[in-house]
């Protein structure tokens, strides 16, 4: 190693120290926004809380207990609510979890590099299609084709099961499902392809060089790599199936019923709210509504705590986290 | 574009000559015996960019054969198309034969899986499974090819961890995670991995590059091992390593195969000049 050459110039070799308020103000600002965010939360929860005071008051705890919903007699209760959100929202993730992980698996580890891009192009133009058109869309489009011909099918080879009973509408718990599914694909894709993207090729050429197969590598080197992650983009895609609000009032049908089955219409907490309240016209019903709303934070708040705990117990690399 | 070989940069090995092993008798080539691989007019390029030159070499059985040559060279891609890992990346061809034992390798129909069954590999970064336990990263080789019987993934387990030298470390902790060990016990871990489903052949590509010295004896007396049942191919950047446990050297310059013989040869009367400048660290 050669000696630093020796500053010449009196003064230099001394490097100018950058003046400090950059560094302070930067930090400030940044607190400020941080802050902001949380103020801001706080807020919305606690206006949520104030609007729905009365209705917490009037019914108490068994507002979540009761499926009574019926403004004329001023009865309100948030069980078929809930129980529509978690059912459409669990009907949308168990058809694009997959749907999504495989197209990620098939633009990752399969499809010819030049076929990629095209692909992704089109899922993201799918993201970006707004909700009301799925929407629309589903009315005129999907749901009279699911209530011809899927429904139909499904009735005649799986009509034993409770699912599956029923007369068939066309709006309806599986409708919303479905178009719900095709709502969040673009996220679950796109995050499950970053994180199968994240997996270090030595550990797919680990599986290849133990003669696995295609098939296999991605079983013992990708999926099980990545596991924790799209664990991850299953969650997030969750949280915003919850809260899909206008292509669900769309094609729900918009009845506050607890039904086995899927053909029968339903309602959603975010719908709703969307729905009733212009026609809100008591102060309880108002409420009430309000009351939803705060249900469906707590409910989002609460789905969200159990999958971070489901992930600490999920062994593996990588941060589930994606949120 | 051709890439200009940059000089050997190790410092040591200017200094320090590496000496042929003394303990060892000089290895004789069993002409009698098939050779390992047998290597013919084999050429490889990536695109367009050729990385092997008509390289004609005959790996004997149940050797340590050392690859050493600077940076860039094509040691990694000789090493690659012996069990046919090249083919992963996209856009590479070969021509030229290539033979195991006999069996050419690249014959149509011939399932690359099949060819990676009876060549096991090791890479310069462990990659052990970090989803498995240390157990089930030495049987997933066992268990993809259908063995179900415990008791003889037992028996293979530990003799696996045995053959690397880790059964005395890991035999209480099994079902820890592979990537709870320590990076030489994790090399060591992949070997065994590798070991596992009884390859004819080992290829390591810079297996002690990213360990300490310690680590790095270890694998070292391991491949000693080694050579007792398996034939083995190592790629190394250290010619002391190569000296120490190989029994023949090829040395590579610039995807060609410049000299190929016994290591004593290489490393104390090597025919060729380029080989005797790399050797010696004087390159160029
Ligand atoms: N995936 C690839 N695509 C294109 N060219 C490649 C690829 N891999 C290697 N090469 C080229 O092939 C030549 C040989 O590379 P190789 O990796 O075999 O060298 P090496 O001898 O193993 O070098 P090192 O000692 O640095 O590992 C290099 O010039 C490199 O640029
Ligand atoms: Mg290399």
């Amino acid at each position: 190693m050669s000696p630093l050459p020796r500053p010449t110039t009196p003064g230099a070799g001394i490097l100018p120290v950058s003046p400090r308020w950059p560094d302070r103000s930067f930090r400030w600002l940044a607190l400020l926004a941080a802050l902001s965010i949380v103020a801001l939360i706080v807020l919305v929860g606690w206006e949520l809380y104030a609007g729905a005071a009365l209705a917490v008051k009037k019914f108490g705890v068994g507002f979540l207990g009761s499926s009574d919903w019926n403004p004329v007699t001023d009865k309100y209760g948030a069980l078929p609510f809930i129980f529509g959100t978690l059912v459409s929202s669990v009907i949308a993730l168990l058809i694009a979890v997959p749907l999504g992980v495989a197209t990620a698996l098939f633009l990752t580890e399969m499809a010819p590099v030049r076929m990629r891009q095209p692909v992704i192009t089109v899922i993201e133009m799918l993201a970006a299609v707004p909700s009301v058109i799925f929407g629309l869309w589903g009315v005129f489009v999907l749901v009279p084709w699911l209530r011809d011909h899927v429904f139909q099918w499904f009735k005649h080879t799986l009509g034993f099961l409770p699912l599956f009973k029923g007369p068939i509408y066309g709006p309806s718990m599986l409708a919303a499902g479905v178009v719900v599914a095709i709502m969040i694909l673009p996220i679950i894709t796109s995050v499950s392809r970053e994180i199968l993207r994240s997996v270090p090729n030595l550990q797919r050429e680990a599986a290849y060089a133990l003669g696995a197969t295609h098939w296999e590598v991605i079983r013992i080197a990708v999926l099980s790599y990545a596991r924790r992650g799209l664990f991850g983009a299953a969650v997030l895609g969750l949280g915003r199936a919850l809260g899909e609000t206008m292509a669900v009032t769309m094609v729900i049908g918009n009845r506050p019923d607890i039904s086995a089955s899927l053909f029968a219409p339903g309602y959603t907490l975010a719908s709703v709210v969307a729905n009733e309240f212009t026609e809100a016209t008591t102060d309880v019903y108002l409420s009430a509504l309000f009351e939803l709303g705060l249900v469906l934070v707590a409910l989002t708040i609460v789905i969200n705590a159990i999958a971070q705990l489901m992930l600490r117990t999920l062994a593996g690399p990588g941060s589930g986290k994606v949120m | 574009m051709v890439q200009t070989a940059p000089l050997p940069v190790s410092s040591s090995a200017s200094t320090v000559r590496p000496s042929a092993p003394a303990s060892k008798p000089p290895p004789a080539v069993p002409v009698d015996d098939l050779p390992a691989f047998d290597i013919q007019g084999f050429s490889l390029w990536y695109g367009s960019r050729q990385a092997l030159y008509d390289v004609s070499i005959r790996i004997p059985a149940r050797q340590v054969t050392a690859i050493i040559g600077p940076s860039g060279c094509g040691k990694s891609t000789c090493l690659r198309a012996l069990n046919r890992m090249h083919e992963l990346t996209p856009g590479t061809r070969i021509v030229g034969s290539l033979r195991l034992f006999g069996d050419d390798l690249y014959a149509s129909g011939i399932d690359p899986a099949y060819v990676r069954r009876r060549v096991g590999m090791v890479f310069q970064k462990s990659n052990p499974f970090p989803t498995m336990s240390i157990e089930e990263n030495v049987l997933v080789g066992l268990r993809l090819n259908g063995v179900r019987d415990r008791a003889f993934l037992q028996e293979r387990l530990e003799e696996s961890l045995r053959m690397s030298a880790l059964w005395d470390e890991v035999k209480d902790v099994l079902n820890r995670p592979g990537t709870s060990l320590s990076g030489g016990q994790q090399q060591r871990l992949c070997i065994a991995r590798a070991l596992a489903v009884q390859p004819e052949v080992l290829l390591m590509d810079e297996p002690c590059s990213a360990l300490d010295p310690i680590a790095t004896a270890k694998i070292e007396e391991l491949i000693q091992l080694l050579r007792e049942r398996f034939t083995v191919v190592i790629v190394t950047h250290n010619m002391q390593q190569a000296a120490r446990c190989s029994d023949r050297t090829a040395f590579f310059y610039m995807g060609k195969l410049i000299e190929y013989a016994a290591t004593r040869e290489i490393f104390t009367n090597p025919a060729n000049p380029q080989t005797e400048a790399y050797v010696s660290g004087r390159f160029g």
